[in-house]
């Protein structure tokens, strides 16, 4: 259980805090989404979920982050890396600068945590294989395409083999199979027991992924339940989400008075 | 229903383009060349070969997107439009100039090129000051320099935002910034990469408003996306690269029609969910929610 109570967060140098009294409870094995406008305080939640704000980028939180029932307060990066992950919007932010390969930087989790070489292999290379990259090892991390280099920061995550998740954005430069694959690989860290928050725009991605969706708006959340009801909630435009393809077209073809997508037997 | 040009190995994107199937993208084809890409091949200096023999001819005022699985060469080809990357073999000919030996302060002129990630473009310490950089480059000085940034920074909804330092916007709204520092260059060709990646809905819709304010000044506009119904909606023809190559050429009727979907699928690529649907209906290719909500009022 990695818990957020009462957050409210002011990055270092702004007078106003970006969150305001944020509860946010996610269970072991439940993969809850997060959806918002830009600058609605999606990355900001990931951040102090992570514990990296204010822990690693300064600034002040009052309220506070618990993971399994105890305070994060008080702990050091290297500490909190035992429990959970964070992967960023942008590969180039998460990659480690110091990995001559691919197989390196995935390694570099594992080998950081202090585990025995061997583990530390088995885990890089079953990683490369969960998101088909294995052909990917013997790069250059700092000379792959954007999605290239977005898979091979999800696989570093996954390697570290974390007791929670929390992802930014995790397929926003993936093509459509790439992100099945990186949405089959957190169903499986999900039935291991991990708690994953997953940021997304693209909510057709959440829609057959998440259990729970949440809604953030002006660095509150305002709306919180199921995934299918909350993205077919009709607010959600004017919060800035777009809704699943499937919402879009049931509304486009209701506006026209046309049988449903069940009733057309969809799907499939 | 017109099936998809499949382009063969090797066999060109010209000679594709000749096919009956393509008979909307060919009518256009005769159309003066804004760009003209054969036989190109880049291999990066550690070995990795990224293009393996690309042929494209883009015309004037098209609405081009580039689809394709990760790494199968879209942010390279692009890089060679501008004379960011040289070819190791074959030639790019951009508004009829063989970029070969061309410097990229000239290509700037013509071509404005986008980033995936818009921090290795920023680099000015506000937002008007990193807007006017490329058309002040481009020779604009004074009001018209003004006003091309003014209305740049305002395409992208980021008017009020002019005196922001860059790296105090959101990574989504540093992308917008980076969309309008090559709007106000006002070249003849634009080429976006990844446009839409983290943006809302209202950062989607400003980018489509973009693409289709930009074709209708009879620019060329290129697009990398992975996003499949924004290709649909946006763009007039769609380009599917696999490892290197062009596999697939068309409308986005033509490419996402069911016949094409094996091809789509070898480069991890899926159709829109109204393609799908309307597959499954048996009416034909709708790559779109209008055109499959269409196709069911004719049909009922």
């Amino acid at each position: 259980m990695l818990e957020l109570r009462g957050a409210t967060y002011r990055y270092a140098g702004y007078a106003r805090p970006v969150l305001h009294e944020v509860d946010l409870a996610l269970r072991d094995g439940e993969i809850v989404g997060l959806v918002g406008g830009t600058e609605s305080g999606k990355s900001t939640i990931c951040l102090v979920a992570s514990g990296l704000a204010p822990l690693s980028i300064g600034g002040e939180l009052r309220g506070e982050v618990r993971i399994d029932g105890e305070p994060t307060a008080g702990l050091s990066v290297h500490e909190l890396a035992q429990w959970v992950v964070i992967g960023f919007q942008n590969p180039a932010t998460q990659r480690s600068g110091v990995a001559a390969t691919v197989f390196e930087e995935v390694a570099l989790g594992p080998m950081n945590l202090g585990l025995p070489v061997a583990e530390t292999l088995a885990r890089a290379r079953r990683a490369l294989a969960t998101l088909r990259i294995e052909h990917l090892a013997d790069r250059d991390p700092a000379r792959l395409s954007g999605g290239q280099g977005q898979l091979v920061a999800i696989a570093g995550l996954l390697a570290m083999g974390p007791r929670h998740v929390i992802l930014d954005e995790p397929t926003a430069q993936l093509d459509p199979e790439g992100s099945n694959l990186v949405a089959a690989a957190l169903r499986d860290l999900a039935a291991t027991g991990a708690a994953l928050l997953v940021a997304e725009q693209r909510t057709d991605l959440l829609d057959g992924l998440c259990d729970r969706v949440v809604v953030v708006d002006g660095g509150r959340i305002v709306l919180d339940g199921p995934a299918a009801a909350t993205l077919e909630d009709r607010r959600l435009e004017d919060w800035g989400v777009e809704p699943p393809s499937r919402v879009r077209l049931a509304r486009a073809l209701a506006a026209r008075g046309l049988p449903s997508l069940a009733e057309l037997g969809w799907p499939a | 229903m017109a099936g998809v040009s499949t382009v063969a190995a090797g066999a060109g994107g010209a000679s594709g383009a000749a096919d009956a199937g393509v008979a909307a993208a060919g009518a256009s084809r005769a159309a003066a060349a804004a760009i003209e890409v054969a036989g190109l091949v880049h291999v990066y200096p550690e070995g990795t070969r990224a293009l393996t023999g690309v042929d494209l001819r883009v015309a004037v005022g098209e609405s081009v997107a580039i689809v394709g699985q990760n790494g199968s060469g879209k942010t390279t080809l692009v890089r060679h439009l501008n004379g960011l990357l040289r070819p190791t073999e074959g030639v790019v000919h951009v508004d009829g100039r063989d970029v070969t030996g061309e410097r990229v302060a000239r290509l700037a002129g013509f071509v404005g090129l986008t980033f995936q990630d818009p921090d290795r473009q920023i680099f000015a310490g506000r937002a008007r000051a990193e807007v006017a950089f490329g058309p002040r480059n481009l020779g604009l000085r004074g009001t018209a320099l003004e006003a091309a940034v003014a209305d740049a920074l305002a395409a992208v909804g980021l008017a009020d935002a002019a005196d922001v330092n860059p790296y105090d916007l959101g990574y989504s709204r540093r992308r917008l910034l980076a969309i309008a520092s090559v709007l106000a260059m006002r070249t003849p060709i634009v080429i976006l990469d990844e446009p839409t990646t983290g943006q809302d809905l209202r950062g989607v819709a400003l980018v489509r408003e973009i693409v289709r304010g930009l074709v209708a000044e009879g620019r060329t506009v290129l697009a990398i996306s992975h996003d499949m119904r924004f290709v649909a909606e946006a763009f007039g023809r769609v380009v599917v690269m696999r490892e290197g190559r062009v596999v697939l050429d068309g409308t986005p009727a033509e490419v996402f029609a069911e016949a094409a979907w094996p091809a789509l699928a070898s480069t991890w690529l899926e159709p829109p969910l109204a393609a799908r649907v309307g597959a499954h209906l048996g009416l034909g290719s709708t790559p779109t929610e209008s055109a499959l909500v269409e196709a069911l009022a004719v049909r009922s």
